[in-house]
């Protein structure tokens, strides 16, 4: 498999707490992977040791043929957060916000040329912002928010993205275009990443899908495959509440 | 009063350099302001503001700037809350209050044991009207380092201030700009020391930012709004102190702290009175009413959901 995404029996301790335990799972480049489970199943934590943001207890992470440490260095992963872990607030209109996935490719003060203010304007064209660019981000929607922050990610030019729940609630057209926005990427050559609730679009969504339970990925296999209603029942069987 | 009145303060030297430390003091202050209360972090201004007093109590004694001690224990102030914090017992206000408190006490304590010519009263409530000419040098350079690494990294402290993850997602170091934003609030309360002492640099650390938070919806704007807004407040302070014969540094935060409420009661936006002025106007428009003045009426009066799109007009 060439960039994409790999873990190999990757467990992430946060303190006497196991949040991720023996997980396994590769997504190749050009795929999109949904990442479905009860909550505490472990979605979030595969995320951030993707991003970084955890170091593993034990096993391996790569990410775009290297670590980590190594794709952030180069802004080769994007990710799209969920909506309560921004302060959506904070004074700054949807253009800022989207100039915001250019600073990994800038110098030291993030001085934008007119090539990123190019992409810039392309990232939000895609998601059909344009015309909002100029409000803040708490005057949108939370579909316009949500598209927002994937405009931000398209503008970073990553080729891995990593989504946590960009469906939560999200208006049914901002839906359509994040995942017809994904879709393209996708095509593109990047490897896409989605924990989602949203098991309905999943099909529609993804190439592929990785159920978590228990702290585990318990299959990965095709969307069809992971919702039939017996490899659903596992999830549940097994509790992924904490 | 005539013209010529209002000049006399500038005809007097110490008055032209209290002026001038003023207005830097509150410059810097206010451009950093403008982040601490959209982190949350007034209460870690007041914390490293009141920590930096051993650190400044030391410099004089061995003769060092006052700006080095005063980085010194700003920055293990900031450490030493996150000691306390990291066991998982202690909340951070807590962490903060024993370790600000602690080390402001620890520089009383120094200040009285100390044979010299430091004035606990200069340090606690400060003294524009005794700054030296060599206070003024120290202030201004401290002042212009702040205020160019403030604007220089603004982009990346705006984005580790909205989301940190992305900031790391990116390759920023989160941790690295919040220590490099605490570094620049240690040197920022030496600056300010100097204008409204220990005490009521608070002050300049939060209001002119909260002031213009209330009149914009930009970061950039907020960092016009709030040092024109904290550099006025200083003027007038120090002005109204020379002809009331007030303390100079409590003006410039009396004069601050009304601004504030006169700004908290009548921001177009978000100020009190114009928002009971909407809704009120919206009633008499009438809940059915559906013409275009009705409808834009109640949509101004209506707050903004998070979840909402906030309408047009």
């Amino acid at each position: 498999m060439t960039a994409g995404i790999a873990l190999t029996d990757v467990t992430v301790r946060y303190g006497d707490v196991v949040a991720l335990e023996r997980a396994t799972l590769a997504v190749g480049a050009g795929r999109v992977c949904g990442l479905v489970g009860t909550n505490g199943s472990g979605k979030s934590t595969l995320l951030k040791a993707l991003l970084g943001l955890v170091r593993p207890d034990g096993g391996t992470v790569t990410v775009a043929g290297g670590s980590p440490q190594a794709a952030r260095r180069r802004a080769l992963v994007a990710y799209v957060p969920q909506a309560e872990q921004v302060d959506v607030a904070f004074p700054l209109d949807v253009r800022g916000v989207v100039e915001q996935g250019r600073y990994g490719h800038l110098g030291p003060t993030r001085r934008l040329r007119p090539a990123d203010r190019d992409a810039v304007e392309q990232a939000l064209a895609r998601v059909g912002l344009t015309d909002l660019a100029h409000r803040t981000v708490v005057a949108l929607s939370g579909g316009q928010r949500k598209r927002a922050f994937v405009a931000r990610a398209l503008a970073q030019e990553a080729s891995v993205l990593l989504l946590d729940e960009p469906f939560a609630g999200v208006d049914r057209p901002s839906q359509d275009t994040i995942s017809g926005v994904l879709r393209e990427l996708a095509d593109g050559g990047a490897c896409v990443v989605v924990a989602t609730h949203d098991l309905a679009g999943l099909p529609e969504l993804a190439d592929e899908a990785a159920l978590l339970a228990g702290r585990r990925v318990l299959v990965h296999d095709t969307p069809a495959v992971v919702l039939r209603p017996e490899t659903l029942a596992l999830t549940f069987g097994l509790g992924g509440e904490r | 009063m005539t013209g010529v009145d209002l000049l006399e303060p500038l005809q007097y030297a110490f008055m032209q350099r209290a002026l001038l430390v003023a207005v830097v003091a509150a410059v810097v202050c206010a451009l950093l302001s403008c982040w601490l209360v959209l982190m949350g972090w007034s209460l870690m201004g007041d914390a490293v503001s009141h920590s930096v007093l051993p650190g400044v109590v030391l410099a004089y004694v061995v003769g060092a700037p006052f700006a080095l001690g005063a980085v010194v224990f700003g920055v293990g102030a900031v450490a030493l809350i996150g000691v306390v914090r990291g066991r998982g017992r202690i909340r951070e206000d807590a962490a903060i209050g024993v370790v600000f408190t602690s080390l402001f006490a620890l520089g009383l304590v120094l200040v009285s044991i100390t044979p010299s010519q430091v004035d606990l009263g200069h340090i606690v409530f400060g003294n524009l009207l005794g700054v030296a000419a060599a206070d003024v040098l120290q202030v201004l350079v401290v002042g212009a380092v702040v205020v160019a690494a403030l604007l220089l990294k603004r982009r990346d402290l705006v984005l580790v201030a909205f989301d940190p993850t992305h900031a790391h997602a990116v390759g920023l170091s989160p941790r690295r700009l919040e220590a490099l934003l605490l570094g620049l609030l240690a040197l920022t309360s030496v600056v300010a020391l100097q204008a409204v002492g220990v005490v009521l640099v608070v002050a300049l650390l939060v209001i002119p930012g909260a002031t213009a938070r209330l009149l914009t919806e930009r970061f950039s704007r907020m960092l016009v709004v709030a040092p024109a807004i904290s550099a006025l407040c200083a003027l007038g302070g120090v002005w109204s102190s020379y002809f009331l014969d007030t303390a100079s540094g409590p003006s410039i935060v009396v004069a601050l702290g009304i601004v504030f409420a006169v700004t908290f009661l009548l921001a177009p936006r978000h100020g009190v009175l114009p928002q009971v002025w909407r809704r009120r106007r919206a009633r008499r428009g009438g809940g059915t009413g559906t013409g275009a003045g009705a409808v834009r009426a109640r949509a101004r009066a209506a707050p903004a959901g998070r979840d909402g799109p906030r309408p047009r007009g």
